[in-house]
């Protein structure tokens, strides 16, 4: 087996927060909280997780847009947790990312094919002619015609914004994507073309994910492997399959019975999770789901469990699931 | 009678490119007490549908073009506007996507549920404020009596959707039309209001128009089912027709594009390839001609007119008992 393309280890992202009420008292919030985990080379990592529960903030610590205030973060062997900005250059070509609202991230006034150039530009790669073959080969690849290059990205359909988004990100041939909510914002029948894009370029190009979504059946769908998250750590951990078949964790099994299924003869009798998601500046102590918990005991407010393996590749953090001795 | 028949609704819209029409001839039947579920991709109308039967549409541009909105025996989209408001919030709620728009930042939550059941005169002024904490309670919203002097945005958006379901629930209305009240929202919470609207439904034996993009919502809530495709009905049906013997190549392509708990990991999901027509050039023909695998030439040029599959069950495509 290869070695992990990425090694994230205990990381943590914890924001101080300035206003409040309590003065004395400076407060943080812990938007990414002790998380660890591995991508290899070619596979998805899903993150799944409700908002606010800190999916993008651990993708913008990978990208390292922040630096993490704990923990490490390690690429193909080096470890980048704090590289500085000039060495981390050539790392700005492995990892790439993806947004939900590509408009965000391209710049409206510069043609597609400008837009889709610049990296090549930025990191001193090709000449203009080389460039602007490159950039009708990447429309092709995501399946845009290649007159697209001269129109500019308002006059596009956002499926098709999603496209050439997802053309500059492989644009310099990444190792690792981060795709967050790259599909949360489009109709189904856009959904499921980009969808099928993103895993034949995976295929394609032997690409990493990190796949995040706050739709499971997505996340499901796309990942080999996929992750819980809940206020700021990961709870639950299992090869795709197994999630889903076996979830353990008390929260991975709510949000389970919570997602609708497009099938009338399943109506669910659902067990509907009580309560609002805490906030991260003061999370509950011990388990942090012990609020809403169907199954919390006395000990689940005092002692937080930690990520142990049940089988395999299956791992969760609830105390019930954790084995004696 | 029904509770609701819209018959051939035309909604246009003026704009700096001249006259769109946004909904094209829309006809269902709402029953009492039923769920009727409103399904399409983003723009092919269902919003504009809504606000239509509420006329609540963007004034001067949007106008009601042709058909009719018999609601109770009146015609809505012949009423003045008096009239239209005392059917409004007292007959009719509603309920949008981002709760922020249902409600005014600047006044407590108590002033604002207590609005319209004054404005209804639905109860005694004394009793007002009363009536408002017990219908947070039943919305199941904690402390409401608390509650009440809070403004919206102290409140979690779980929790101001609740407090816009109360408000469109204050005066018992017999329709609720929930437009997306759940797509903002995190699945559990999803849930929770779902399981809301359903509990409230049984208890007040009042109809809903569930209007959303999800395929498992409608699954899930609904008995009728209005799949929408560019301002025209495309199938409609009860939520077993659609399912399971869907007619239509759009909803037959729709069913096959969402990726589902129990199907194998990156298997390849269906798609509809291309786009929707926009309003300014749609095909003399068939709308979704431009996207179908099975059109063929005479698509392009006739107009599908809604043919009966079975008992409540219609579709509008010219090749429908070929496939
Ligand atoms: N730059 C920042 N400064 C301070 N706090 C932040 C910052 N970015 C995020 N947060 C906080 O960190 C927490 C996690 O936010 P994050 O955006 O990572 O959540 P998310 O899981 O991506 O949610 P969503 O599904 O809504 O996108 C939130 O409480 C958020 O307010
Ligand atoms: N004020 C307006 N002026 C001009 N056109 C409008 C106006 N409001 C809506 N439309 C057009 O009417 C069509 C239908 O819009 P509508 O809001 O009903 O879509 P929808 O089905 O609710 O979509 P979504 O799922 O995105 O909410 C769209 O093409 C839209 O551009
Ligand atoms: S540790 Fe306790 S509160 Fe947490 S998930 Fe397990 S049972 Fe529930
Ligand atoms: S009428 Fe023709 S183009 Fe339209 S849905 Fe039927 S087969 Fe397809
Ligand atoms: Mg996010
Ligand atoms: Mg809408």
């Amino acid at each position: 087996m290869s070695a992990p393309l990425l090694e994230v280890s205990n990381l943590q992202m914890h924001f101080p927060v300035r206003e409040g009420l309590f003065l004395r008292a400076r407060a943080f919030n812990r938007a990414v909280d002790g998380v660890s985990f591995t991508i290899n080379p070619g596979e998805t990592l899903g993150l799944v997780g409700e908002s606010g529960c800190g999916k993008s903030t651990l993708g913008r610590c990978i990208t390292r847009l922040y630096t993490p205030t704990g923990g490490s973060i390690r690429f193909a062997g080096e470890d980048i947790t704090h590289m500085r900005p000039r060495t981390l250059r050539p790392l700005r070509q492995d990892i790439q990312m993806i947004f939900q609202d590509p408009m965000e991230s391209l710049n409206a006034r510069h043609t597609v094919g400008d837009i889709l150039e610049e990296p090549f530009i930025v990191h001193r790669i090709g000449d203009r002619v080389w460039r602007r073959k490159r950039v009708a080969e990447l429309l092709n690849i995501v399946g845009l015609p290649a007159r697209s290059a001269t129109r500019f990205p308002f006059e596009f359909s956002g499926g098709q914004r999603q496209r050439i988004g997802i053309a500059r990100a492989i644009a310099l041939n990444p190792r690792l994507v981060i795709c967050d909510e790259p599909v949360s914002a489009l109709d189904v029948s856009i959904q499921s073309q980009i969808l099928n894009l993103l895993v034949d370029l995976q295929r394609e190009f032997n690409l990493a994910y990190l796949f995040i979504a706050h739709d499971l059946a997505v996340v499901k769908h796309v990942s080999d492997r996929v992750a819980i998250m809940y206020l700021g750590k990961i709870v639950e951990t299992a090869p795709s399959e197994t999630l889903y078949r076996e979830a353990s964790h008390p929260y991975t099994q709510s949000l389970i019975s919570a997602i609708p299924v497009p099938d009338p003869h399943r109506k669910a009798q659902r067990d509907v999770l009580r309560g609002d998601v805490p906030s991260p500046i003061n999370p509950p102590t011990g388990c942090s789901f012990h609020p809403r918990c169907p199954r919390a005991e006395p000990r689940c407010s005092e002692a937080e469990p930690g990520l142990a393996p049940l089988t395999g590749n299956h791992a969760a953090a609830c105390h019930l699931l954790a084995r004696s001795g | 009678m029904a509770l609701l028949e819209v018959d051939q609704l035309i909604t246009e819209f003026a704009t700096d490119e001249g006259l769109v029409r946004a909904v094209d001839g829309v006809s269902f039947t709402v029953e009492a007490g039923a769920t009727l579920g409103i399904v399409g991709e983003s723009g092919c109308g269902k919003s504009v549908t809504a606000l239509s039967i509420m006329r609540l549409l963007p004034q001067p541009m949007g106008r009601i073009a042709g058909g009719s909105l018999r609601f109770q025996g009146t015609d809505l989209a012949r009423l003045d506007i008096p009239a239209m408001q005392k059917i409004r919030g007292r007959r009719i709620g509603m309920v949008f996507q981002e709760p922020m728009t249902a409600l005014n930042p600047v006044h407590t939550i108590g002033r604002q549920l207590t609005e319209g059941m004054l404005l209804h005169k639905v109860c005694e002024p004394a009793n007002a404020l009363r009536a408002a904490a017990d219908m947070l309670d039943r919305v199941g919203i904690p402390s409401p009596d608390l509650r009440l002097g809070e403004y919206p945005h102290q409140l979690s958006g779980g929790m101001r959707q609740r407090v816009v379901i109360a408000m469109a629930l204050a005066c018992e209305p017999d329709l609720l039309i929930a437009d997306e009240p759940t797509t903002a929202l995190d699945v559990t919470i999803q849930a929770q209001i779902l399981e809301l609207i359903a509990d409230l439904q049984k208890r007040m034996g009042m109809a809903v128009i569930m209007i959303t993009h999800d395929l498992g919502v409608i699954a899930e809530t609904c008995e009728q089912v209005v799949v929408m495709y560019a301002g025209k009905v495309a199938e409609q049906g009860s939520v077993f027709d659609i399912f399971d013997r869907p007619a239509h190549p759009y909803t037959r392509g729709l069913l096959a594009s969402i990726p589902r708990l129990e199907t194998e990991a990156k298997s390849r999901l269906g798609v509809i390839e291309g786009m929707v027509p926009g309003l300014r050039d749609l095909p003399l023909g068939c709308r979704f001609e431009n996207r179908c695998t099975f059109a063929v030439d005479r698509c392009r040029e006739q107009l599908p007119a809604p043919e009966q599959v079975a008992a409540g069950h219609a579709v509008s495509c010219l090749r429908w008992q070929e496939l």
